[in-house]
């Protein structure tokens, strides 16, 4: 029993950890909220790219990383304390090991070579707002009808853009219409895991912008002076962080557990990733709303950064299935 | 990550499992059969514990994790974990020992000179002395440093003054483990000393009282001009140095063997308990909350292994286990509210639920309020200015 993470994983993070402090900075996310369609700098994802990141999950004789789920969350965790605008998870979690190298029983399409000529890729599989679809390289759709994935060239769809809260997500509805010649599979077994891939990712996502929030909070807290002592000296202060220090600490250990159940093909995978976004979202959500209390008004407006993450935790914690969604598939697994 | 038992934490396992299934059914049968056994809190109840306290010690299980030379097998955390998850899937009972073995023990662990820890602890995993925890006073409950009650130096030991209270089965225990201020002109932590209080001494009243279920659960202890002699337990009455008591027992309050690593295995066999139950009272607008309540249960065990794997690599217990007791103690009350939620009106009858329920309600009151464990995780993990 070894409920933790070797070295190589953790050198993995801390280089993650280092790309994003210097290439990922509130500006970045910022500048996401503000380019036009199509105009997603791309400086961040280029060196994710040189770092081999988005194919991590890609077999090592496909040209990807070879590694699993527990490599990645952390890394996850990472893209998630920057608020990474770009679609890791969709590129990372979700299509690159389907498509590239990947499980998939039917081969991708023509001009796919290996796990780096992907590029930037996004999906519609965790809801229909679709984030970065103006902005990706191939998009990874599900038919509706069929529920078959299919991998689409940008040229080959209508992108209209969704005024969403977090503006820094890009988010775009997405028409299109299937051919033979996109499918990617038709299994509902590799749908289901591609899905509890991206779920699980956002799990991973909503831990660090949880995470960030909080850090963020006590440094202020502990700055900010009224009735002549730091705020964060009262207890009311105290309990609202205490408390949301605790739904963090909680939900991480559910999310690194998705992450096993996924790299070792657990039969309690759904259950497993159903508990992790559940918690995460709620424990995300919870303390958001502690963050920004906490903040007081100086929070309340766009100007200072925590905005950023909060309606990124919103955002994700409603798509890709939200708690009550998730917990609704641990009833059933649980048998009740 | 590997979630995976070993072999020889399987076998563990199946021996812990075989020796429980079958010592259950004989102590519950030399008792005349499980209904006949009352609450561990009462003085009927807590004799028939005894024999099961003696009964584990007799076995080799009483504390699974100490060296065998004090009454345990040598195991490790993980294994005290497996124990703990079989302990509760078995349905065995409460530990009427368990504020010795899981509060004093650590310190005499940590602080007892060997004299001290060849007479204590032996007789602590025997059942052959009964501790009790003596901190709590009428003025001194979360504010503890108010400690009030004396211990005064003479010749050849210490005159003890003042009152405990609320002190967990102090009726029926044989000693009192306690915090007493031998400097009179000291204030606040400074002051006070660690104390080992045979209960029989001269002078110690001791009156049981009813907790909120009703049983005799809850005492409050008197000294009045009590003499304790130096050696009144063997190897010495004074556990760490004079004046340290504050140090000497806050300094193992978060250990591995403390109170706040309550074992996972507890809530999950509720949990389990509560669906069952749902099952035969199914109520489908609880269904998501007891839904939430089984993952949180489930949390708790993960966050056990975290924690495990950490101490395992040789980490230290700090304060993050102030959130850990915050996190079981409201999920125990959760748990079983939800229980008597879909009882409905049968709720109100005394059994299992009910009792269980009034005793959840101690959680987040007793080992220090949630309200001060949340002011020790903001300080202590997330470094909050103090006021």
């Amino acid at each position: 029993m070894f409920f933790g993470f070797d070295d190589d994983q953790l050198a993995f993070r801390d280089a993650a950890r280092d790309l994003f402090a210097k290439e990922c900075p509130p500006a970045v996310v910022r500048a996401a909220w503000e380019a036009p369609a199509g105009g997603l700098d791309r400086a961040v994802w280029d060196r994710l790219t040189e770092m081999g990141v988005p194919a991590t999950l890609v077999p090592a004789d496909a040209d990807g990383l070879g590694l699993d789920e527990l490599a990645l969350v952390l890394v996850l965790e990472e893209a998630g304390r920057a608020a990474l605008p770009h679609p890791l998870v969709e590129t990372a979690a979700v299509a690159a090991p389907l498509v590239a190298g990947g499980p998939g029983p039917v081969p991708g399409p023509a001009g796919i070579p290996d796990a780096h000529g992907l590029g930037m890729v996004t999906t519609n599989l965790g809801g229909p707002h679709v984030p970065c679809a103006a902005d990706a390289d191939w998009l990874l759709l599900r038919d509706d009808v069929s529920g078959h994935l299919h991998l689409v060239d940008p040229a080959a769809v209508v992108v209209t853009p969704v005024a969403t809260v977090d503006r820094g997500r890009r988010a775009a509805t997405v028409d299109w219409q299937p051919a033979p010649a996109s499918l990617v599979t038709d299994d509902p077994a590799a749908v289901d895991a591609a899905f509890d891939r991206g779920a699980f990712g956002t799990a991973a996502l909503l831990l660090g912008l949880a995470q960030h929030m909080l850090d963020l909070t006590v440094a202020y807290v502990g700055e900010r002076r009224q009735f002549g002592a730091p705020v964060g000296s009262f207890q009311a202060v105290k309990h609202h962080l205490a408390d949301a220090l605790k739904e963090l600490a909680f939900a991480r250990p559910a999310v690194h557990r998705a992450a096993h159940s996924l790299a070792t093909g657990a039969d309690t995978r759904r259950r497993d990733v159903s508990m992790a976004k559940a918690m995460a979202s709620d424990a995300a959500r919870f303390v958001g709303r502690q963050a920004l209390q906490c903040h007081g008004a100086i929070g309340y407006t766009v100007e200072h950064d925590l905005h950023l993450h909060l309606k990124r935790t919103w955002a994700l914690a409603a798509a890709w299935g939200d708690a009550a969604w998730h917990r609704e598939r641990v009833a059933r697994a649980i048998g009740i | 990550m590997d979630l995976s038992w070993s072999e020889s934490e399987q076998a563990f396992r199946a021996e812990a499992r075989a020796w429980l299934e079958e010592n259950l059914a004989a102590w519950h049968a030399e008792h005349g059969g499980r209904e006949a056994i009352a609450s561990g809190d009462t003085r009927t109840g807590f004799a028939q514990h005894l024999a099961w306290e003696r009964r584990l010690h007799a076995g080799g299980w009483a504390a699974v994790s100490w060296p065998a030379a004090y009454g345990g097998r040598d195991a490790s955390l993980w294994e005290w974990l497996i124990f703990e998850e079989e302990y509760y899937r078995a349905d065995a009972p409460p530990r009427v020992t368990q504020n010795g073995i899981f509060l004093l023990a650590p310190t005499v662990f940590e602080f007892g000179t060997p004299a001290q820890q060849a007479h204590v602890l032996p007789r602590m995993t025997a059942a052959e002395d009964l501790w009790c925890q003596g901190w709590s006073e009428p003025d001194a409950g979360s504010d503890l440093a108010a400690i009030s009650s004396r211990a005064t130096r003479v010749d050849g030991g210490w005159r003890l003054d003042g009152q405990k209270t609320w002190t967990t089965r102090g009726a029926f225990c044989t000693h009192l483990f306690g915090l007493f201020r031998t400097d009179p002109a000291s204030e606040r932590h400074r002051g006070l000393s660690y104390l080992l209080v045979p209960l029989d001494t001269l002078g110690v009243t001791v009156r049981g009282f009813g907790r909120l279920d009703g049983d005799e659960g809850f005492a409050e202890v008197f000294f009045d001009d009590v003499f304790l002699a130096d050696d009144a337990v063997p190897g010495g009455v004074l556990l760490g140095d004079e004046g340290e008591g504050w140090r000497v027992a806050m300094a193992t309050t978060g250990s591995e063997r403390g109170l706040t690593l309550r074992s996972p295995g507890r809530f999950l066999a509720t949990a389990a308990r509560l669906i069952e139950l749902y099952r035969s009272h199914p109520a489908p607008r609880l269904r998501e909350r007891i839904t939430e309540a089984w993952m949180r249960a489930e949390a708790y065990r993960l966050f056990t292994l975290d924690t495990v794997t950490r101490l395992a690599g040789g980490a230290v217990m700090g304060a993050d286990s102030s959130i850990n007791k915050i996190w079981w103690s409201e999920l125990d009350c959760e748990l079983h509210e939800l229980a008597l939620e879909l009882l409905g009106p049968a709720a109100e009858v005394e059994g299992p639920w009910s009792k269980g329920w009034q005793f959840s309600l101690s959680g987040p009151i007793y080992a220090g309020t949630n309200e001060i464990q949340r002011n020790i995780a903001a300080e202590r993990v997330l470094g909050l200015p103090r006021t």
